[in-house]
């Protein structure tokens, strides 16, 4: 019932503040941090319960909607779907904090927004029917695309469209997959539902089994996105407010992978074996592609969103390495690329409201007048490069081990990635705070609310870097369920027990583990 | 004729009862308020007596009458739909000069035909029923005889239903050529006898597609659409959009179940075509249209198109789906028809996108309606139109029909794009077009409308319930 609570909060939360913002335009922001500081503090609650080891998960709740069709409110949470909450309120109650004086016009309805879209957040990692889940998946769209439409920059109305076209588009197809699936399932059983838990280990034949899993992928891929389906990323992210970008590349991003995790590789295990060199190639073209167009752009947040383009690669490649590390990497890529990628599209907004241009040209030498603010880039942008000891690194390198145990190739193609971010996160630094100065005038540096913003997320990045093992701990039964129900269906022969496969890994894990002590 | 017959007529009666009464009062007092409130009473009481009906059926009444569940259910999505009409017609027709009380007749004869396509169950009565629906719409539609396009959508009107009158009577006399028959039911038992494909009756199901295509404006019977949804004063519309297609509709499904019209090849092929002709062609024409009207009625040909899918479905199961189709359609075309004959008034009609920048800053609450109404044309969650093409999509599936349904998401997707655009323009910024004030009836209405489409989207199960239950041929 309490995951059906966070719901609720955040959808009262959102009628409030659209009400209140007819009276008081600071109301608006008021109830909504309250709404996202209740639900954050709910799944601290959760979390703070023992993690259970066995398989399970941690909270389940069922309730029939629509049974004609077999369709139930059904909710579960397990390790995976608390870290991704978490995520989902912290950079929540960022973005109300970041929009106080970005955001002046039509607050209330700006707040309704923000909250539908978290809602509609909290609803997909926390969906276990996947009708339920598709509605959520849409209910995430619509808020979105008024988001960008109404507070956008110049452009919005076409980034806007081509944002929610794309989206619906892939949407539909996981419509039909999903309604393929339950008659699959409907007739090989004789149980016709919608169900997850139930569907989990359909039998189907391969090619059924390819094509219905397509529809899902086309869907999860555009959200992620990889490379020919990016199309809608950049100008989506470079026309949002910085609210929206925060949103869109933090969190609307990780639905895609998440989606990767939760349902491919568990509802189509010998398909999503079938994808694997695709899905690795397109992974690695994501990583090397985003990055040589984000080193291009001379916008500051287009740059940044082809970067996200590039970190996104090393989640395809990591859900399709199907091994325990990578999937680590995985879950620890989806929270840092949030952190560093949203800490970036904050300093574009704390620039835009500064000097009122995103164009790189035009900054340059900003170091010395807001020294600050130049620290905080510079730290994010040695995120984004992955240095040791912050976040990102440790995604990046259990990525490119686990890959490395399936493809050296792929592994080590990836790894040009690496230097490739170095040169485009150097780039912003170089570009807007060293150099020539080009803007007259005086600047603000950060305030006090912008210092508190900037210290929470580099207190969270250095945190991941440096302590990532309750990340690991809490994903961990997640991701073995994951690759258990992936290993049952494709390791005939006994002979090779799941068992010694999962004590190897860990075996792995821990030296690899070890080595991590070392670097830092 | 026995009791049980007349009360198993009960709602046709009050409705063919209500006219005379209204042309009486009206001859001793002129008064608009009256009329409208006797409107509303009588198609208030017609629905009840619908309720009261539920036990007597079924009841059939030869050779003419079949009252069965499924007539019910779509006499009563008729009354309601004709209901919502009335209520929003209110401050619109009261702006007109001169006479306008009429207006009420012509409209309960007109729901008077649409009824009796509801229950019909023989060809005389289906051409009557059909008749009385299209004599009484060209008066609808120029009923504001002082502007030009009105007369001109009534003039096309008239001709093109004539036109199409005469194929559907064509097409009937070829099919009782070939069988002999006039009754639906005795038609199936002819045609056991005979060869399903003889050229006489192709010809006359083809014909008695022409007719009934052009009622439904589907491709290519759909020409009309346009300058008769543009031209006619926005709650007619409505009435067009809804009433007049859903009750042929209701007769297309039983005579084509009676008929067992999926046993024949050539017939399944012919609605397939059209079917994803009319998809295609009313989607693709909408995309550049500015005028609101104009783009609603290319919609409603795309939205025909996705409901006759459930034809080829040819089970009950696709009967409960095009009901909830139906509704949900309904619902939200007089939603957004309601919209625009709140913000119109007789002088000026609000059609171009241009009448609906800023809306939403303006008039949040109408925004909020017609926001609904187009997503909910549109299929997005939480909205009534999701969960029906969902239901259409997963029956669609169920049978088989992969063509249709994969046209039926390419469709959704290009017909988001204009139905974002029409959005887009509610949200944008505000522009300085007056517009009237909005009576209490208008807020009434629109409340109901917006609430029916959010828990029909949100909380379908229970209609759905409801109509897996009862609703079956």
């Amino acid at each position: 019932m309490i995951l059906v609570y966070i719901i609720v909060i955040l959808l009262t939360g959102a009628f409030l503040a659209w009400i209140a913002g007819r009276w008081n335009p600071v109301l608006p922001r008021i109830i909504s941090l309250i709404a996202l500081s209740i639900g954050f503090i709910l799944i601290i609650f959760i979390a703070t319960q023992s993690v259970s080891d066995d398989n399970k998960w941690l909270i389940d709740y069922k309730l029939d909607w629509i049974s004609e069709f077999g369709i139930s409110l059904h909710l579960a949470l397990d390790g995976l779907s608390l870290l991704m909450l978490l995520l989902t309120f912290f950079l929540g109650i960022i973005s109300v904090i970041i929009s106080w004086n970005e955001i002046n016009s039509k607050v209330g309805f700006f707040h309704f927004n923000l909250l539908l879209i978290l809602a509609g957040i909290t609803g997909v990692f926390l969906s276990i029917d996947l009708f339920l889940f598709y509605f959520f998946w849409e209910l995430m769209l619509l808020p979105m695309y008024f988001l960008i439409g109404i507070w956008g920059h110049d452009n919005r109305t076409a980034a806007s469209n081509k944002f929610f076209l794309y989206t619906q588009a892939s949407g539909l197809l996981m419509l039909i997959s999903i309604i393929a699936l339950y008659f699959v399932h409907g007739h090989s059983t004789g149980s016709y539902t919608f169900d997850y838990m139930l569907l989990l280990g359909t039998e189907m034949s391969a090619s059924k089994e390819l094509l219905i899993m397509s529809g899902f992928l086309s869907a999860f891929l555009v959200k992620l996105p990889v490379v020919p389906l990016h199309n809608w990323l950049p100008d989506a992210h470079s026309e949002a407010p910085t609210a929206g970008s925060l949103i869109l590349a933090a969190l609307l991003l990780k639905t895609g992978a998440y989606g990767l995790l939760r349902f491919i590789v568990p509802l189509f295990p010998s398909a999503s074996i079938t994808f694997k060199p695709i899905g690795m190639l397109l992974g690695v073209i994501g990583i090397l592609y985003g990055a040589k167009l984000a080193f291009a752009q001379t916008d500051f947040k287009r740059l940044v969103a082809y970067t996200s383009v590039s970190h996104m690669g090393f989640v395809i490649l990591g859900v399709f390495s199907f091994n325990e590390l990578a999937y680590q990497g995985v879950v620890m890529q989806m929270l840092a690329h949030g952190i560093s990628t949203g800490a970036l599209f904050i300093l574009a907004g704390q620039l835009y409201e500064r000097i009122h241009t995103r164009d790189l040209n035009k900054m340059g030498g900003l170091w010395e007048k807001v020294p600050v603010m130049g620290a905080v880039a510079l730290i994010f942008s040695m995120a984004s490069l992955g240095l040791p000891g912050l976040g990102n690194f440790i995604a990046e390198l259990l990525i490119l081990i686990g890959a490395f145990k399936t493809s050296i190739l792929m592994s080590c193609l990836a790894c040009l990635g690496l230097i490739a971010a170095t040169i485009y996160s150097l780039r912003i630094i170089q570009k807007v705070f060293l150099g020539n100065t080009n803007q007259e005038g005086e600047m603000n540096d950060l305030n006090f609310r912008e210092k508190i913003v900037s210290a929470c997320l580099v207190i969270v990045i250095v945190g991941l870097g440096l302590f990532p093992q309750p990340v690991f701990n809490t994903a961990k039964p997640a991701l073995l369920k994951t690759l258990d129900i992936q290993r049952e269906k494709n390791i005939p022969d006994p002979g090779i027990s799941k068992k010694i496969a999962v004590e190897k890994n860990i075996l792995f894990f821990q030296i690899s583990k070890k080595c991590l002590h070392v670097n830092i | 004729m026995t009791v049980t017959d007349f009360l198993c007529l009960a709602p046709l009666l009050i409705i063919a009862t209500a006219p005379v009464v209204i042309m009486i009062v009206i001859s001793f007092l002129r008064s608009y308020e009256v009329i409208y409130g006797f409107s509303i009473l009588s198609l208030l009481s017609a629905f009840v007596s619908i309720l009261y009906i539920v036990p007597a059926v079924p009841h059939s009444i030869e050779p003419l009458f079949i009252i069965d569940i499924y007539s019910l259910f779509f006499l009563g999505i008729i009354i309601l739909a004709a209901l919502l009409v009335t209520l929003l017609s209110h401050d619109y027709i009261k702006q007109i000069e001169g006479v306008r009380e009429e207006y009420y007749i012509i409209l309960f004869t007109s729901t008077l035909g649409a009824s009796l396509l509801a229950v019909a169950n023989h060809f005389i009565l289906f051409f009557l029923g059909i008749e009385t629906l299209s004599i009484s719409l060209y008066v609808l539609i120029a009923f504001q005889r002082s502007k030009d396009r009105s007369i001109e959508a009534g003039i096309k009107y008239l001709i093109l239903a004539s036109v199409s009158s005469a194929f559907l009577l064509f097409g009937m006399g070829l099919i009782y050529t070939a069988t002999g028959k006039m009754q639906f039911n005795g038609i199936v038992s002819a045609l056991s006898g005979n060869g399903q494909n003889s050229p006489l009756l192709i010809a006359g199901f083809a014909m008695m597609m022409v007719g009934i295509g052009f009622k439904l404006a589907l491709v290519p019977f759909h020409m009309w659409t346009p300058d008769v949804y543009q031209g006619a004063p926005a709650p007619v519309t409505a009435y067009i959009a809804t009433v007049s297609k859903g009750a042929v509709m209701a007769i297309l499904i039983r005579f084509f179940f009676n008929i067992r019209g999926l046993n024949n090849h050539s017939l399944f092929y012919m609605i397939s075509a059209i079917a994803i002709l009319s998809m295609f062609t009313g989607n693709l024409l909408a995309i550049r249209q500015q005028n609101i009207k104009r783009l609603l009625a290319y919609s409603s040909i795309a939205n025909m198109g996705y409901l006759i899918i459930i034809l080829l479905i040819g089970n009950n199961k696709g009967i409960q789906a095009s009901i909830f189709y139906l509704i949900s359609y309904f619902i939200t075309t007089i939603g957004a028809f309601g919209v625009i004959s709140l913000l119109s008034t007789c002088k000026y009609e609000a059609e171009m996108t241009e009448d609906f920048k800023g809306l939403f800053w303006k008039r949040p609450w109408v925004a909020i309606v017609f926001t609904l109404s187009l997503l909910s044309l549109a299929g997005i969650p939480i909205t009534a139109g999701f969960i029906a093409k969902f239901y259409i999509i997963f029956e669609g599936m169920k049978a088989g029909l992969m063509v249709l349904v994969f046209s039926m998401i390419i469709n959704s997707v290009i017909g988001l794009y204009y139905y974002l655009k029409v959005i887009t323009a509610l949200f944008s910024p505000v522009n300085e077009i007056k517009l009237p004030a909005l009576s209490m009836t208008g807020h009434f209405t629109l409340a109901i409308i917006g609430l029916s489409i959010l828990i029909l989207g949100i909380y379908p199960g229970w209609l759905i319930d409801i109509i897996v239950k009862f609703a079956a041929l």
